[in-house]
C-alpha cells in the first residue's frame, strides 16, 4: 500500500476475482493487515502494544455489550443489577470482572504505547496526525472510562462523579449552569446515570471509528521504527503478513496471560473497596479518588493551591487539561530532526527524568491530598509543564544528536555484529551509530 | 511562534505552582495535628493476618477453596448473632447448597429462619410476614434504613453481602473487629472518649456503635465441631462472610488454572511459530 514494492492484491479464486470488482474488502485488508502492508523490519516489541490496544477495545465492546444485557441504568437497582451479574447470571462474574480488568488493562497498553510514540519520536512529520488522533483516542477513554466507573453506583460511582462533574463549576460566569446541565439536575441522581449509561455506550464505537482513521493515517507513511530513520528501500521492511501477524500472535499469548492472573486471581486489586457499598448521598467517603489511570491527573488537579488572580480550582483545572491538550502540540514543540532518543542523547536523559517525575505523580493522585504529597506532586508537576513546554523546545535547539544510521538495513545488520543482540531488541540501534551520516531532516 | 507560546505558558504554569508550594509549606510547618488525629495515629491498629483457609499454605490462595464446615459455622453464628441487626439482602437461601448443605436441609433452614419475610395477605392485601423458602433473599431485620437507625442509636448496621469485600483487609479486617474490643488505654484522654459508643482500635475512628456481642459459649456448635470460642466464631463469621461477598470465588479460580494453563501452550506455539516465520530475515 505505502510503497512501490508492497505486494499488490491479486485474487486467485473465482469468488476472490468476482468479489474484488464488486466490493473490494479483501483488498483492504490485504493493505491493511497482510501482506500488502510492508513493516520496517527492525520494530521491537514495543511495537505490539498498537495490536494489543485495538485488542483491549474489542474486549471492552463484546464485554461491555453482555453486560448491557443484564445491567439497568435506575439508582434504585443499579448496584443490586450489578450484584444479579455477579451472582445470578451465568459467567457474569466472569464478563465484569473482565470488562473492569480490561479497562485497566486498555491504559496500561495505551500508557505504553504512547510512551514508544515518546522514545522514538513516532508524533514528528510525517505522522503528526497519526499521533494526534491517538491522543483524541485517549481523551475518548478517559471519557468513556470516567462514565462506565459510574454504573455500579457504588460509592467512588457517586462521589467520583459528583466531584469530577463540579470540576466545570471552576468556570467563571457559566459554570454552575453548565454543571447543571451536564448532569441533568442539581445533583448527581438518575438523569446523570441514564445519560453516562448512553454515552459509555456509544463513545467505544466513535472510538473504533478513529482508531480506523488513526491507522488509515498511519498507512501512508507507514509505521515508524526504533532507528527513526525512514524506510529506504525494500531491503528494509518486511510485509505485515506472516511476520508481524506471528509476532502479535504471540504478544497476544503474554498480554492474556498477564490480564488473566489480574482477572481470575487479583480481579478487585486494581478496584476500591468503597465501590461495593452502594451509592448513599448522605455519606462522603474519608478519600475520594479515582480510579488508578486517572491519578497523574488528578495529582495535577490538587496541586494548585494557591488563588493566582485565578482561583486555584481553576487553575487545577485548566492545568489538568493543558497537560493532555498540549500533547496535540508535541510535533511542533519538538524542533529536532532527528526522531528516535536513541540518537538524542541530552533529551533521552531529561525524557527518562519526565517518566520518573510521572510515575511519582501517578502515586501522588492515589495519596491522601496532604503534605508531603502537596508538595512533591507540586514538584513533578512543575516537571510535567516544564518537560513538554520549556525542556523540549530548548533542548531540540540546543542538542548535537549522535550520527544516524545510513538505514535501517545498516543498523539492523551492524547491531548484530556489534552486539549479537537479535533485531526487535531495544539496543541494536547504538551499535551501529557512530559508524552512519549526520542527521538527516525527518521530511 | 508555537515554542514561544508555549514556553510562556510552561513559566506561568510553574509560576503559580510555585506559589503554591512556598505557601504550602509555610502552612506545613505552622500546622499541628489535630488532637483527635493524633490520638487515632496512636491507637489505631492494623487488621491481624489471619492464614485463611483459600489462601492455601503459601498464602497464594491460587486453587483454595473455602472450607465448607468452616462456613456452615459461621452461617450458625451470622443466623443466631448478626442477623438481629444486619440484613443479607444479596444472598438467597438456595445459595445456601454451596455452604455444603442438601436442598431439604435448606428448606428447613429457610422455613426456621428467625426473621421472617415480608409478604401480602393474600385474603385481604394488607402488610403481613410469612417464613421464608429456598427461593427468598435472605430476610432483613429493619424494614427500612430508618427503622434501622431508630432501634441502634441512630447508627446503621450495614447490610453484610458485601462487606468483606467493601473493607480494606476483607476477611482479615472483620475478624479482627470482631474480636478486637479492648479495653481503654490508661492515657486515653478523657474528651475523645465517646460516649455511647465502643472503643475497638481497629475500627477507623476507634469507636464503633456496635458493642461487643461474642463471648465464649454463646452459641453451641454442631457435634464434632471446635469449641465456640470468640476466636473462633470470629474466623468462622469472617470466613462466611468472604463467601457471601464472593460466591463465586472457587469457580473463578478454577478457570483461572484452566485458562492459563492453556494460554502458556498456545502462547508456547505462537512464539514458535513466530521464531520459525521470522527465520529467514536479514540480520535476526
Amino acid at each position: 500500500m505505502s510503497f512501490a514494492w508492497s505486494k499488490p492484491y491479486e485474487p486467485t479464486s473465482a469468488l476472490g476475482q468476482w468479489m474484488d470488482s464488486r466490493l473490494p474488502l479483501p483488498r483492504l485488508v490485504y493493505g491493511a493487515v497482510g501482506g500488502g502492508y510492508e513493516v520496517p523490519k527492525n520494530i521491537n516489541y514495543f511495537y505490539n502494544f498498537g495490536v494489543l490496544a485495538g485488542l483491549a477495545l474489542v474486549i471492552q465492546i463484546v464485554t461491555g455489550i453482555v453486560l448491557a444485557m443484564h445491567y439497568a441504568a435506575d439508582t434504585t437497582v443499579a448496584f443490586a443489577s450489578t450484584e444479579h451479574i455477579m451472582r445470578n447470571v451465568n459467567y457474569g462474574w466472569l464478563m465484569r470482572y473482565m470488562h473492569a480488568n480490561g479497562a485497566s488493562f486498555f491504559f496500561i497498553v495505551v500508557y505504553v504505547h504512547i510512551w514508544r510514540g515518546l522514545y522514538y519520536g513516532s508524533y514528528k512529520a510525517p505522522r503528526e496526525l497519526v499521533w494526534m488522533l491517538g491522543i483524541v483516542i485517549f481523551l475518548l477513554m478517559m471519557a468513556t472510562a470516567f462514565m462506565g466507573y459510574v454504573l455500579p453506583w457504588g460509592q467512588m460511582s457517586f462521589w467520583g462523579a459528583t466531584v469530577i462533574t463540579n470540576l466545570f463549576s471552576a468556570i467563571p460566569l457559566v459554570g454552575d449552569a453548565l454543571v447543571t446541565f451536564l448532569i441533568g439536575g442539581f445533583a448527581v441522581d438518575n438523569a446523570t446515570l441514564n445519560r453516562f449509561f448512553s454515552l459509555h455506550f456509544l463513545l467505544p464505537f466513535v472510538i473504533a471509528g478513529t482508531v480506523v482513521l488513526k491507522i488509515w493515517a498511519l498507512h501512508l507513511p507507514g509505521s515508524n521504527n526504533p532507528t527513526g530513520v525512514e524506510v529506504k528501500g525494500p531491503q528494509d521492511t518486511i510485509p505485515f503478513h506472516p511476520y508481524f501477524t506471528s509476532k502479535d500472535l504471540f504478544g497476544i499469548g503474554v498480554y492474556l496471560i498477564a490480564f488473566s492472573i489480574f482477572m481470575f486471581f487479583l480481579p478487585n486489586f486494581l478496584g476500591h473497596p468503597d465501590n461495593y457499598i452502594e451509592a448513599n448521598a448522605l455519606a462522603t467517603p474519608e478519600h475520594i479518588v479515582p480510579e488508578w489511570y486517572f491519578w497523574p491527573f488528578y495529582a495535577i488537579l490538587r496541586a494548585f493551591t494557591f488563588d493566582f488572580i485565578l482561583p486555584a480550582k481553576l487553575w487545577g483545572v485548566l492545568a489538568m487539561f493543558a497537560s493532555i491538550l498540549l500533547l496535540f502540540f508535541l510535533p511542533w514543540l519538538d524542533a529536532s530532526p532527528v526522531k528516535s532518543l536513541r540518537y538524542r542523547p541530552m533529551l533521552r536523559k531529561w525524557t527518562y527524568a519526565w517518566l520518573v517525575s510521572f510515575l511519582v505523580l501517578s502515586w501522588c493522585g492515589g495519596a491522601l491530598a496532604e503534605q508531603p504529597y502537596i508538595i512533591i506532586s507540586q514538584i513533578c508537576t512543575i516537571w510535567y509543564f516544564a518537560h513538554f513546554l520549556i525542556i523540549i523546545p530548548l533542548v531540540s535547539r540546543l542538542e548535537t544528536p549522535l550520527p544516524l544510521p545510513a538505514s535501517i538495513s545498516e543498523a539492523v545488520l551492524k547491531g548484530k555484529a556489534t552486539t549479537g543482540a537479535p533485531a526487535g531488541i531495544e539496543d541494536t540501534g547504538r551499535g551501529a551509530a557512530p559508524t552512519g551520516p549526520v542527521a538527516q531532516p525527518a521530511e | 511562534m508555537v515554542r514561544i507560546i508555549a514556553i510562556f505558558t510552561g513559566l506561568i504554569f510553574i509560576f503559580v505552582l510555585v506559589l503554591g508550594a512556598v505557601t504550602g509549606l509555610i502552612d506545613a510547618a505552622g500546622a499541628e495535628e489535630s488532637a483527635s488525629d493524633k490520638i487515632k495515629h496512636e491507637c489505631h491498629k492494623h487488621a491481624k493476618d489471619v492464614n485463611w483457609y483459600w489462601e492455601g499454605n503459601l498464602g497464594l490462595g491460587v486453587l483454595g477453596g473455602f472450607d465448607r464446615p468452616q462456613l456452615q459455622r459461621g452461617m450458625q453464628v451470622y443466623r443466631e448473632v448478626c442477623s438481629s441487626c444486619h440484613g443479607l439482602e444479596q444472598v438467597a437461601f438456595r445459595n445456601f447448597t454451596e455452604l455444603g448443605f442438601t436442598p431439604e436441609e435448606v428448606k428447613v433452614i429457610a422455613n426456621e429462619w428467625p426473621i421472617p419475610v415480608a409478604s401480602i395477605n393474600p385474603d385481604t392485601g394488607e402488610a403481613d410476614t410469612r417464613p421464608a423458602e429456598p427461593a427468598d433473599r435472605v430476610p432483613s431485620p429493619y424494614p427500612n434504613d430508618v427503622a434501622a437507625r431508630a432501634a441502634n442509636n441512630n447508627a446503621m448496621p450495614p447490610d453484610m453481602s458485601l462487606l468483606a469485600k467493601s473493607r480494606p483487609g476483607g476477611a482479615d479486617y472483620l475478624y479482627s473487629l470482631i474480636t478486637g474490643y479492648e479495653e481503654l488505654p490508661a492515657d486515653f484522654p478523657e474528651e475523645a472518649v465517646q460516649e455511647g459508643l465502643n472503643y475497638n482500635p481497629y475500627f477507623h475512628s476507634l469507636w464503633i456503635a456496635m458493642p461487643p456481642l461474642l463471648s465464649d459459649g454463646i452459641i453451641q456448635y454442631a457435634e464434632g465441631q471446635p469449641e465456640a470460642t470468640v476466636d473462633q466464631m470470629g474466623q468462622d463469621v469472617a470466613a462466611f462472610l468472604t463467601w457471601a461477598a464472593e460466591p463465586k470465588m472457587e469457580e473463578r479460580k478454577q478457570a483461572g488454572i484452566g485458562v492459563i494453563v492453556f494460554l502458556l501452550i498456545a502462547t508456547s506455539l505462537a512464539y514458535l511459530s513466530y521464531r520459525r516465520v521470522w527465520a529467514d530475515v536479514k540480520g535476526h
